[in-house]
């Protein structure tokens, strides 16, 4: 079957834009970085960009996503604009929290993105509570929570699989699997070795492994989860097999793997790369259109890093907002 | 009006929630077919039904994370904790989560969850189910956290903190659930914030919260017989603190002790005390005290937790040491 059977040209074009989207949008993030205008922690989605935009793109709008602290990419897939996200990113007043969230906690809750969670699993619980609610209502909601395989061993992990499973509640936990939890390869962190998606049948959870390099393979894997979860049946695991093309985070010197590794993922496995090749080959879009899809990603960044720049900090009697719900 | 227990008195709020608010859930151990380890919420699972009345697994953490979740997705969950001590299973949740999910999101996410957590010692269960965590809560931006002591207050506060659109710890004391007091059958509240004279007094303030209420008032009982009139302060919520009750009362007496059940280092009571010392400093005659437990994991034998509990002794031997030398 050719790519062109299964899927419309439209939404061909739009999943490379969005990989594209994220990879120079997280390229330029690293250079802003260089240059400071981004502090802290920031946690690049390079490499990763297939799953993000593949899963989400089987979604509703009043779908909810979840993740963790590596979430541009995920909140942009999700239709978060790129100013907002950036503004956050600088810290500026513009950002999406106003820049009291950082790259970590990024929030849409108008498109149903409901956080960027920093501490690794924190997000499984609430994805748990996500999907009650719409159970409780009688809601046709899905939740999609991703997490990383450094997630797999926290009790929270095995805590949220056995009330999604238990209570039959709309919950997609798509994993990537990026091989590596920070720098602790998953062999040296979980017994039963890299091959993770075993685990949830250990809670009577239907689950699969896939290329999550595959933009087209995700989003089919996405689509048949989300229908199975939407029509009551409870939870599905997805395993998305990644990798990160840089760094845990831009401050890590990558002293656990050899440089030949990402070299090869690189050129082997990019999954922007081989799906643009695979359309050009199969004749479906040109290769002016790609690169119209291109210039045009380039400017919504540069516009993000303008927009940035430009806003205004935070201003200081900000400070106590918020804390509290009035 | 009539005569409630303090159970009876949570067990209304409980009720009156879920009839009135169709977001509200119950998610605990234990609280259905079991009938609630302090049977709180006895025959509710046959009156609510399991979708409202959710026995869950032994998972403190994903039953906090769960109920939060929910709470963002425009629920009003109830979490009953069957003891404070287990909380530290759940603690991520509620700190880096519940708390911080307004803030963070500027706004965008408002997590309207209650706990109530069973709290305190007394009950012989010896170091890991004696504690009293609901200081350390208090101290965190983003969480409110009530302490009634009776059943007017149970109910009240307990209205409020359902209502409340950010995260509550309740913390019953579990000594107190027995507790007899009048609930008036017409509407009320008791807002957070507000603490309350239990009894007045010229001489000294005693500053308090939870059981130690009435530990206070035993010896404001004894000071008295003594010609001495100690006035007892309920601050009924940590966190608002309401530390100007406390220092309108110290202007008066010019005395004061706060006295927690909890470990002395690094107790709440050191917070009251410093607010006391900054506000009032100039009104005082000696220095603030502080009665705690001792810094000891509760044991099991009754002569000795007695021991590690104020009780009204100490508390009137704290006063003569700083105020009679």
């Amino acid at each position: 079957m050719t790519i062109a059977e299964t899927l419309d040209k439209t939404l061909i074009a739009d999943l490379y834009r969005q990989m594209q989207l994220i990879r120079v949008f997280e390229e330029r993030c690293n250079v802003e970085y260089q240059r400071q205008n981004i502090k802290g922690f920031l946690h690049l989605y390079v490499g990763e960009e297939a799953v993000a935009v593949g899963a989400i793109s089987a979604l509703r709008e009043d779908d909810y996503v979840i993740t963790s602290y590596r979430d541009h990419g995920h909140a942009l897939a999700r239709g978060m604009e790129p100013n907002v996200v950036m503004a956050e990113l600088f810290g500026k007043a513009t950002g999406s929290s106003g820049g009291k969230g950082g790259s970590m906690h990024l929030f849409d809750v108008s498109r149903g993105f409901m956080g960027g969670h920093a501490i690794v699993a924190g997000q499984l619980p609430l994805a748990v509570g996500l999907a009650l609610a719409a159970k409780i209502r009688k809601e046709d909601k899905v939740v999609m929570c991703f997490f990383g395989d450094g997630a797999v061993a926290e009790g929270e992990f095995h805590e949220s699989l056995n009330f999604a499973s238990l209570w039959k509640l709309p919950v997609v936990f798509l994993l990537e699997n990026n091989l590596y939890g920070m720098g602790t390869q998953v062999e040296r962190a979980r017994a039963g070795g890299r091959d993770i998606f075993t685990a949830a049948e250990a809670y009577s959870i239907p689950a699969l492994q896939i290329n999550g390099q595959d933009v087209l393979e995700v989003r089919e894997a996405a689509v048949e989860a989300v229908q199975k979860v939407r029509s009551g049946e409870g939870p599905a695991f997805v395993e998305a097999m990644t990798y990160r093309f840089r760094g845990h985070s831009v401050a890590d010197p990558q002293a656990y793997r050899e440089r030949d590794e990402v070299d090869e993922w690189r050129s082997q496995n990019d999954p922007i790369n081989n799906f643009r090749n695979a359309i050009l080959a199969q004749e479906i879009i040109e290769e002016t259109e790609f690169e119209g899809i291109d210039k045009q990603v380039t400017e919504v960044v540069d516009e993000a890093v303008r927009f940035a720049e430009e806003s205004p900090e935070p201003s200081i009697d900000s400070l106590f907002d918020n804390i509290y719900a009035e | 009006m009539p005569e409630i227990i303090t159970r009876e008195a949570i067990r209304l709020g409980l009720q009156e929630a879920l009839e009135s608010d169709d977001r509200v859930f119950l998610m605990g151990e234990d609280i259905g077919a079991y009938q609630g380890s302090y049977a709180v919420t006895k025959g509710f699972l046959e009156q609510y039904g399991d979708e409202r009345v959710r026995d869950c697994p032994i998972a403190e953490s994903g039953i906090i994370g769960a109920a939060t979740g929910a709470a963002m997705a425009g629920m009003r969950p109830i979490v009953e904790m069957m003891t404070i001590n287990f909380m530290l299973l759940g603690i991520d949740q509620v700190v880096n989560h519940a708390a911080k999910l307004s803030y963070m999101s500027n706004g965008q996410i408002q997590v309207p969850l209650v706990i109530r957590a069973v709290t305190g010692g007394g009950g012989r269960l010896a170091a890991t189910h004696s504690q009293n965590f609901e200081g350390w809560f208090a101290s965190v931006p983003g969480v409110k956290v009530a302490v009634p002591s009776d059943p007017y207050d149970a109910l009240g506060l307990l209205r409020t903190a359902i209502a409340d659109p950010n995260p509550v710890i309740f913390a019953e004391h579990s000594m107190l659930y027995g507790r007899r007091g009048e609930v008036p059958e017409e509407p009320y509240v008791v807002p957070f914030g507000e603490a309350i004279v239990r009894r007045e007094g010229a001489d000294v303030t005693l500053a308090t919260y939870g059981r130690m209420v009435y530990t206070s008032l035993e010896a404001a009982e004894t000071l008295s017989t003594r010609g001495i009139e100690a006035e007892v302060i309920d601050l009924r919520t940590l966190n608002p603190l309401d530390t100007d009750t406390v220092v309108q009362s110290v202007r008066k007496t010019n005395r004061v002790l706060v006295v927690e059940e909890n470990w002395r280092t690094g107790a709440f009571s050191a917070e009251i005390a410093s607010a006391v010392h900054e506000e009032a400093f100039d009104d005082l005659d000696g220095p603030v005290g502080r009665v705690n437990g001792f810094d000891v994991p509760a044991p099991y034998n009754a002569k000795l937790e007695d021991a590690s509990i104020p009780t009204a002794e100490r508390i009137i031997e704290e006063l003569e040491r700083l105020y009679n030398p």
